[in-house]
């Protein structure tokens, strides 16, 4: 297995990441320096991991909803909800563990929300999240009461800016999260219902597969992830901030699934590639960030980037291009 | 006017859609003063030919003439000024506007620019007078009964065209006395002289008000004829084609000692699908279903797999009665369904041959029991083998494959889930000779195993020579069964044509 996933790693997005990472070199020479300081890694690369950390979260419950022909946009109000909960149990004198158990919570009571509306009443996905991401911003606005809750509750902050072995919490956090996700997604049978699910409910139904109940865990676990990642934002700030935390972030989440080469059509999906998207997506906004180019352009190149991603994934170019060059899809783990 | 005495005429269309010829040199004449039914299947190239009269579609080859002269319709507007016009099977007007506005929408009579409503309106009264409908125009049409705003699309059509109606179905949501009205109605257009096209699926109505009929299969003109002489049973040969009366050589597996009873289907039935129908199903047998397209084999089918659920009568599996709601409790109890529309039901065309093949089996271990990658191969080249399944790799994806070869990976699909009983829809439609010869020696192989199989095919030949037993469905309900040596596809013929003496043999 260890040996078909390193085959696997001469492919497109991985390419392309060394590629912006490249780049950056070249604009801004001491990109790939790395030091140690105060017990932790510091440098442009770590920030890359550290940053890009909340959207390779999303996209890693992402994956699974867009695997299966949906879409999730309350990602991002998610987050903000799971950030004022925890924030709000800190400031009221509960337990960290039980904050963060609570923040959980709800963050997967609000993608099994998203689950029932899909699954059980047929609503067009991107419909049905559209709700909780207009409704999500108003329902931490009311947990936090209007403020910017700030706490200093060291393990909260520690989940957010705090770092293990040297490296940043937050991206060791993802990296567990991405291993056994596609662990329990490959190891199981549900990877493979997924993508069936994904590529033709009809016949998915007819062979025997629950698409309801994998509907609903998908959805799950997206809003699972997004209140991983709302945590991870609300400790680095060190308060819940219930209008911008998250804010746009479920666009990102699933620009890194696309790069990552999950068709928006459904099928085939990867939960390392999408992680990779996502640190693609960061290494171009660091990138720009210190070799001093307005951060403005970081919108522009963002599009320029989705631009050539859809051109390539276009039917035309899979039918022009040899067969390896097409997005590599297969998940990386089998 | 007419020299050459059709008010509308094709000759030589055809019509190619990429690599497939939807309609290959077919003639159509239509003469005023007479209703021309057009019958075949579904897929014979009927909405197609209707497409090219009306100017949706242009021909590949052949020319259109209206009243002796060749004409190039444009799209449907333009064939409206030389006096076409169609009423399709849903209603397509505007039910939030009123009566009057449906009848002159786009043609209002105007005023100073202004449209002209009270004008409009006695028009209107007018013109629903002429089609014996009492009806206030200003009323919204959506608040008016199917069949009355089918009458107004009729005469928006007729009042807009004047020379042809084009009816595409247009009795498929009526009951019986709205058939009636309509008909009399089209009796008395006839009269004036216009020419009416008529679809349908129900032969009953076509002997009931058709003057001759034009029969199309597989996009081939098969005859056009003076209904005068034929009767039903021949124009139910004419639609199946094969000259099957001809082939008596076949009959049907006699001699075989019945196993025990498998299923055990008693009023099964669901509302507006499929009438309640009684089935006995044996090990080592396999029931052919025979009956046209439409006419519920493939809801029986669904019902049957729990793909839809009955909602009366009951069902027993091996003397136990039980509740069959949902294709894995079909599958739970040993079903299998190979799905007519391969493309849309059957295969995950994106996935690998291996992993279309081990799904049904996954889906029935469950999420947690996951087979390995090498289980997989093992299983996949295991019916990859006995199947023949012609595939550079068990993990190309399986779209890449031609028809016949992923039928068998379908049928692979369920052979790998060790099941009691298998449904198989049109298993043979569409597939190459080689893979057709392949699925047919594997129903018998599976009937020598002991396997009970309900194969629905429309290919009568095939269903006489490997079925124990057909049954015969007509307007979605089970008419008929069928036993004995002196079953033939003739036979079958006549009792898809006519219930009455099916039921009697």
């Amino acid at each position: 297995m260890i040996r078909r996933s390193l085959v696997k790693l001469a492919n497109p997005q991985l390419l392309a990441l060394v590629g912006v990472l490249l780049i950056n070199w070249l604009l801004f020479p001491n990109f790939f320096r790395v030091t140690w300081q105060d017990g932790r890694f510091f440098g442009s690369l770590i920030d890359v991991l550290n940053r890009g950390a909340p959207v390779a979260i999303l996209a890693i419950g992402m994956v699974g909803v867009i695997a299966t022909k949906g879409v999730d946009l309350s990602v991002g109000a998610v987050m903000a909800v799971a950030g004022a909960v925890a924030a709000t149990m800190v400031v009221a004198g509960y337990p960290a563990p039980i904050a963060v158990v609570a923040a959980l919570t709800v963050g997967l009571l609000c993608g099994l929300w998203n689950g029932v509306l899909v699954a059980i009443l047929d609503i067009q996905p991107i419909i049905a999240t559209l709700v909780l991401m207009v409704a999500g911003r108003g329902i931490a606005q009311l947990i936090t009461e209007g403020f910017i809750v700030t706490f200093t509750d060291p393990t909260l902050v520690y989940i957010g800016t705090g770092s293990f072995l040297g490296f940043p919490m937050a991206a060791v956090i993802a990296l567990v999260l991405a291993i056994v996700v596609t662990l329990i997604v490959r190891r199981t049978a549900i990877g493979l219902f997924i993508e069936a699910v994904g590529v033709n409910r009809a016949a998915a139904s007819l062979a025997g597969i629950r698409s309801r109940m994998l509907l609903l865990l998908v959805y799950s676990l997206s809003g699972f992830c997004a209140a991983i990642a709302g945590i991870i934002v609300a400790g680095d700030i060190r308060g819940a901030d219930a209008n911008n935390a998250g804010l746009w972030l479920e666009l990102d989440a699933i620009l890194a699934v696309v790069i990552g080469g999950t068709s928006l059509l459904g099928g085939r999906f990867s939960v390392p590639l999408a992680v990779i998207g996502a640190l693609i997506i960061q290494a171009m906004n660091t990138g720009i960030l210190v070799s001093g180019f307005p951060p403005e352009f970081n919108l522009i190149v963002k599009a320029g980037l989705i631009f050539i991603v859809l051109v390539i994934q276009s039917p035309l170019a899979s039918r022009l291009a040899p067969a390896r060059l097409r997005p590599a899809t297969k998940g990386a783990a089998k | 006017m007419a020299e050459t005495g059709y008010a509308l005429e094709a000759r030589g269309i055809v019509k190619i859609f990429g690599n497939h010829v939807a309609l290959d040199k077919v003639d159509f004449g239509l003469k005023p003063g007479e209703v021309h039914a057009l019958l075949g299947e579904n897929g014979a190239g009927k909405s197609t030919l209707i497409k090219i009269l009306t100017g949706a579609y242009q021909p590949s080859l052949g020319e259109v003439l209206v009243a002796g002269v060749p004409v190039t319709l444009n799209n449907p507007q333009h064939a409206q000024t030389y006096g076409i016009g169609t009423v399709y099977q849903e209603v397509n007007l505007l039910p939030n506007r009123s009566v009057a506005e449906n009848l002159y929408l786009g043609h209002q009579p105007t005023w100073f620019g202004f449209v002209d409503r009270k004008k409009m309106e006695r028009d209107s009264a007018a013109v629903l007078a002429r089609y014996g409908l009492d009806i206030d125009p200003s009323s919204e049409l959506g608040a008016h009964s199917v069949a009355v705003q089918q009458i107004v699309a009729i005469a928006r059509a007729v009042e807009l065209s004047g020379k042809v109606l084009i009816l595409d179905e247009p009795t498929a949501s009526l009951d019986r006395n709205e058939v009636e009205r309509l008909f009399e109605i089209i009796g008395d257009l006839k009269k004036s002289g216009l020419a009416v096209v008529f679809i349908t699926h129900f032969l009953d109505q076509v002997f009931a008000i058709a003057d001759r009929v034009t029969i199309l299969r597989n996009g081939k003109l098969i005859d056009t004829k003076s209904l005068d002489n034929l009767t039903r049973t021949d124009v139910v040969r004419l639609m199946l084609g094969k000259d099957i009366a001809f082939s008596g050589a076949t009959k049907l597996e006699e001699n075989r000692p019945l196993g025990e009873v498998l299923l055990d289907f008693k009023g099964y039935g669901r509302k507006r699908s499929v009438h309640p129908f009684n089935l006995t199903i044996h090990k080592g047998e396999v029931v052919g279903v025979a009956g046209l397209l439409g006419s519920g084999r493939t809801e029986m089918a669904r019902i049957m797999f729990g793909a839809d659920a009955a909602d009366e009568g009951t069902v027993a599996v091996a003397g136990k009665t039980t509740s069959i709601s949902r294709p894995t409790d079909a599958i739970a109890r040993g079903f299998g369904f190979c799905p007519e529309d391969r493309k849309a039901e059957g295969i995950f065309g994106d996935l690998s041959v291996r992993e279309n093949i081990v799904i049904a089996l996954q889906g029935k271990l469950g999420w947690f029991s996951a087979l390995t990658r090498d289980e997989q191969m093992e299983i996949a080249g295991r019916f990859g083998e006995s199947m023949d399944i012609r595939a550079a790799s068990l993990d190309m994806p399986v779209k890449l494959l031609s028809g016949g070869n992923q039928q068998k990976v379908i049928l692979s699909r369920w052979l790998a889930t060790d099941p009691a009983f298998l449904i198989l829809d049109e298993p043979t439609r569409g597939i190459d000779v080689g893979a057709h010869a392949e699925i047919v020696r594997t129903i018998n192989r599976l009937r020598d195993e002991g396997l009970a199989l309900v194969v629905i095919s429309s290919e009568l030949d095939e269903v006489v020579a490997y079925s124990s037993r057909i049954v015969v469905m007509r307007d979605r309900e089970l008419v008929a069964e069928l036993n004995g040596e002196n079953i033939n596809p003739g036979v079958i013929v006549q009792a898809i044509a006519n219930h009455r003496e099916g039921a009697a043999s």
